[in-house]
C-alpha cells in the first residue's frame, strides 16, 4: 500500500489499520470527499438529521444555503461589530470633547483642555463629527474582522486535516464532510456507514 | 458518477494518481489549456431575458484556480522581471531620490510659492486618493448592490486602492515642511499641552485617510485569506508554502468559518460604503470650508466623490486591460466586465460634467464678483489651457463610450481611460492652482511653475504604484478565486451532478458560456 493510500478506508478497515503502530496516533474523525455542491449539500442534511454536532463541511467557496443544511446558529460577529463601533464612537466623542471642549475644573486630570480657536464654540459638535465618525468606522471594521478570526479560532497553527493529501483540494475544487471523533454521537462503524451512504468520492480516517 | 462504490478497491475510485504523495492529481479529463481559457467571448448582449455568464471558457472550479494561480506559482517571466526592475529603479531614483533631496534641502526645491502654497504635492495627493475610491466602490458598494460581476475585478481594484492611498499618503507627510514632526498630526498627550485642531478639515483628513487606508487594507487582506490558502495548497516550493501558510492563517474552508466570514464581509462592505463616501467628501472640505473663490462651494463633496470614482474606474481599466491580455484573464474579466465598467465611468463622468456646468451656473447666479471672476479666469485666464485640457479629457473624449462598438473595443476603451486619467489630474490642478494664484486682491496674485523635482517625484509615485501592482500580481491571488467560483453556474445546487432531475434554473448561463444557440422559450 503506497503512502497516499494509507488513510483510504476500505469496507473492512479499522482505525488500527491506518494508524501507524506505536506512534500514538488516534482517530480524529472521518472525512468524506465530494466533487459537487449537490452531493455535499445532501450529505450535510443527512449528517445534520443524524444528530451530529461536531462536524463540518469544507468547501472552496461559501455554499449558498449550507447554513440551513448544517443548522449553523447565527454568529456573534454583528454584535462584536456593534460593540466595536459604539466603543469607537465613545472614544471619538471623548477625545474631541476632552481635548477641545469646555473644561471641568472639578474633574482633576480629566478636566480637559478648553481650546478656543477661530471664534468657534468650545463644544462645536458638528465639527467634531468627522473624527467621531471615522473612529466609529475604524473600530467597527476591525472588530468585525478580528471578531471573525477569533470566533473561527484563526490563526490555527495545527490541524490534523492538513495531513491528508486529498484535503489540499478543499481550496480548489473539492468538498469535504468531516465528522469529528469527539462528537457524542460518533461511532466508528455507524458514522462510516452513514457517510458511505452519501455517495462520496472517497472516504478517509483523519488520524491525529 | 451516480454510483460511487467506496468498497474494497480504492484504485477503481475515479482516477487518483497515487504516485505523488504530496500532491494528488486527478487523472480525469485534462484541464483546459491556457489558450482555451483565454479566448475572447462576446457576452455583452443587452437582452435582459438572457442571463449573461460572468465567467466564460471556464467549465470547472479547477480551471478558475489554474487561471488565477498559474502566473503566481510559476517562475517569473522576462516581461515581469524587466517591468519590475524598471519600476523599482524609478521608485528608487525618482521617488526616494527626490524625497531625500527634498529633506536635505527643503520645500523650496518645489515650485510651491506664495500664493500657490499647496502646489503639486496637494494636486497629486488628491489625484491618488481619488484613484483609490474605485477599489472600495467595487468591493463594497457593488457588493451591497449585488453586482456579481464585481468578483472578477474586486481584488485587483482593492490592491490598486491600497497602493494608490500609499502614494497619496507620501505627499502630506513630505509637504508639512518639517517632516520629522509629521507625527504632530496625531493626537497624543504631550508636555506642550497641545492637541490637533479637531475643528479643522485638515485634521478630519488625517482621520478620514488614515481610517480609509486601514479599513481598505483589512478588507483586502481578510478577503484574500481563502485565496492565500489556495496558493498554500498549490505551491510546491517550500518557502512559498511557509509564507502562504502563515498568511492564510490556517484557513481550511470550513462552512462554519465561511458563514462568519460572509457576515463579516457584509459588515465590512456596509461600513466601507459610508467610509469611502466620507473620504473624498472630507478631502473636498479641505477646499470647500476655506473662503477662496472657486473652492467655497457646497457642490464639492458629491462632485469630488463622483470624480474620484470616475478617475478610479479609469485606472482600474488602465490596469485591467493589459493584465487580462498578459495573464490570460479574458475568461474571467470578460468583455461584459469592461462594458459594465465603461458604463459606470460614463455615468460618473456625466455627474462630473454636470458639476462643472453647475459650478459655472452658480458662479453666475450668485452674482458674487469674486466667484464670477474665478470662473471666468478658469476658462480664459492664466491657466485656461489646463482647464480646457480638463474639459476635453473628462467631458468630450469619454463620450465615445456611448457607443457599444467602442465599449467592446479594448483599445478605444484604453484611450478613453487614459484620457480620463489625464483629465482627472488636470481637474485637481485647475481647482488648486487657478484659485490660489488669482484670489481676491490683484496685489497678491502670482503664478505657479512646477520644478523638475515636482515632476520627477510625481513620476516616481507611478513607479512605486506599478512596482507594488507587479509584486502583488506575482505573489498574491490577483483575482478573488473563491468569489468568482460562487458566481459560476456549477456553484449552485442542481448543477454539478450529472443526470440530476432537479430543475436547472441557470440553464441559459451554461448554454451561453458554451456558445450554444439560445432559444428563449426553453429558458422558463
Amino acid at each position: 500500500m503506497s503512502a497516499a493510500d494509507q488513510n483510504f478506508l476500505a469496507n473492512d478497515m479499522q482505525v488500527s489499520d491506518v494508524a501507524v503502530e506505536g506512534s500514538g496516533d488516534v482517530l480524529a474523525g472521518v472525512m468524506a470527499e465530494y466533487d459537487n455542491v449537490d452531493d455535499v449539500y445532501a450529505a450535510a442534511e443527512k449528517v445534520r438529521d443524524a444528530g451530529y454536532s461536531r462536524w463540518d463541511v469544507h468547501s472552496p467557496f461559501p455554499i449558498h444555503g449550507i447554513e440551513r443544511a448544517m443548522a449553523i446558529r447565527p454568529t456573534l460577529v454583528p454584535w462584536i461589530c456593534l460593540i466595536g463601533g459604539l466603543t469607537g464612537m465613545s472614544i471619538g466623542l471623548g477625545l474631541t470633547i476632552w481635548t477641545m471642549g469646555p473644561s471641568i475644573p472639578e474633574a482633576g486630570v480629566f478636566s480637559g483642555y478648553p481650546y478656543f480657536e477661530s471664534g468657534k464654540p468650545l463644544l462645536s459638535l458638528p465639527q467634531f463629527i468627522p473624527p467621531i465618525f471615522e473612529l466609529t468606522i475604524l473600530l467597527a471594521a476591525f472588530s468585525a474582522g478580528l471578531g471573525m478570526l477569533v470566533l473561527n479560532a484563526l490563526p490555527m497553527l495545527y490541524n490534523p486535516l492538513f495531513k491528508s493529501a486529498r484535503f489540499r483540494r478543499v481550496t480548489d475544487d473539492r468538498f469535504f464532510v468531516v465528522i469529528d471523533a469527539t462528537d457524542p454521537v460518533f461511532d466508528e462503524e455507524v458514522t462510516t456507514e452513514l457517510l458511505k451512504g452519501t455517495r462520496p468520492l472517497s472516504l478517509e480516517f483523519v488520524v491525529d | 458518477m451516480s454510483t460511487i462504490d467506496t468498497s474494497s478497491d480504492p484504485a477503481h475510485l475515479r482516477g487518483y494518481d497515487r504516485s505523488d504523495e504530496f500532491y494528488v492529481e486527478e487523472a480525469g479529463p485534462p484541464p483546459l489549456p491556457f489558450e482555451e481559457r483565454n479566448r475572447e467571448v462576446d457576452n455583452t448582449w443587452d437582452d435582459p431575458t438572457r442571463r449573461a455568464p460572468l465567467v466564460v471558457n471556464h467549465r470547472t472550479f479547477r480551471d478558475v484556480t489554474d487561471t488565477v494561480t498559474d502566473f503566481t506559482l510559476s517562475r517569473p517571466d522576462w516581461p515581469w522581471i524587466l517591468g519590475f526592475l524598471t519600476c523599482a529603479t524609478i521608485t528608487g531614483l525618482c521617488l526616494f531620490g527626490c524625497i531625500t533631496y527634498l529633506f536635505l534641502t527643503g520645500v523650496g526645491v518645489w515650485g510651491n510659492n506664495v500664493p500657490a502654497a499647496w502646489g503639486w504635492p496637494i494636486v497629486n495627493f488628491v489625484f491618488w486618493v481619488g484613484i483609490g475610491h474605485a477599489g472600495t466602490l467595487i468591493s463594497a458598494i457593488l457588493f451591497l448592490l449585488r453586482q456579481d460581476w464585481r468578483t472578477s475585478i474586486n481584488r485587483f481594484a482593492e490592491a490598486m486602492t491600497i497602493f494608490a492611498v500609499a502614494c497619496a499618503a507620501i505627499y502630506p507627510g513630505i509637504h508639512v515642511g518639517r517632516p520629522w514632526l509629521a507625527f504632530w498630526l496625531f493626537p497624543y498627550p504631550n508636555q506642550m499641552a497641545l492637541w490637533p485642531q479637531f475643528r479643522s478639515p485638515l485634521m478630519w483628513d488625517v482621520f478620514a485617510v488614515g481610517t480609509y487606508a486601514s479599513v481598505s487594507a483589512l478588507f483586502w487582506y481578510v478577503g484574500m485569506v481563502p485565496d492565500l490558502a489556495t496558493l498554500r495548497d498549490r505551491c510546491r516550493n517550500r518557502i512559498g508554502q511557509v509564507a502562504y501558510g502563515i498568511l492564510s492563517l490556517g484557513w481550511n474552508g470550513s462552512s462554519r468559518h465561511w458563514y462568519r466570514f460572509e457576515k463579516m464581509y457584509l459588515l465590512l462592505a456596509a461600513l466601507a460604503t459610508p467610509l469611502v463616501l466620507s473620504v473624498h467628501s472630507v478631502v473636498s472640505f479641505d477646499f470647500a470650508v476655506s473662503q477662496l473663490p472657486g473652492w467655497h462651494t457646497t457642490i464639492f463633496p458629491p462632485y469630488f466623490v463622483a470624480g474620484a470614482v470616475y478617475g478610479g474606474f479609469a485606472m482600474v481599466l488602465t490596469l485591467a486591460i493589459p493584465a487580462r491580455a498578459w495573464f490570460g484573464l479574458k475568461g474571467l474579466i470578460t468583455l461584459r466586465h469592461i462594458d459594465n465598467m465603461c458604463k459606470v465611468m460614463l455615468t460618473t463622468g456625466l455627474i462630473v460634467a454636470y458639476a462643472y456646468l453647475m459650478e459655472y451656473f452658480i458662479a453666475w447666479y450668485s452674482g458674487v464678483h469674486y466667484e464670477m471672476f474665478a470662473f471666468w479666469n478658469r476658462a480664459f485666464g492664466n491657466y485656461a489651457w489646463a482647464a480646457w485640457t480638463m474639459i476635453t479629457c473628462n467631458v468630450f473624449i469619454p463620450q465615445i463610450l456611448w457607443f457599444k462598438s467602442v465599449r467592446r473595443n479594448v483599445l478605444l476603451v484604453m484611450v478613453a481611460a487614459m484620457s480620463i486619467n489625464i483629465g482627472m489630474w488636470f481637474e485637481r490642478f485647475v481647482i488648486i492652482i487657478t484659485s490660489l494664484t488669482r484670489d481676491y486682491l490683484p496685489s497678491s496674485w502670482g503664478d505657479f511653475t512646477p520644478t523638475w523635482v515636482d515632476a520627477t517625484l510625481f513620476f516616481g509615485t507611478f513607479g512605486f504604484f506599478l512596482m507594488n501592482m507587479l509584486l502583488f500580481v506575482k505573489f498574491g491571488p490577483m483575482i478573488a478565486m473563491a468569489e468568482v467560483k460562487t458566481v459560476m453556474p456549477i456553484a449552485h445546487r442542481g448543477h454539478g451532478r450529472h443526470g440530476s432531475d432537479q430543475p436547472d434554473r441557470h440553464d441559459d448561463i451554461e448554454r451561453a458560456s458554451t456558445g450554444a444557440d439560445y432559444h428563449p422559450a426553453e429558458s422558463i
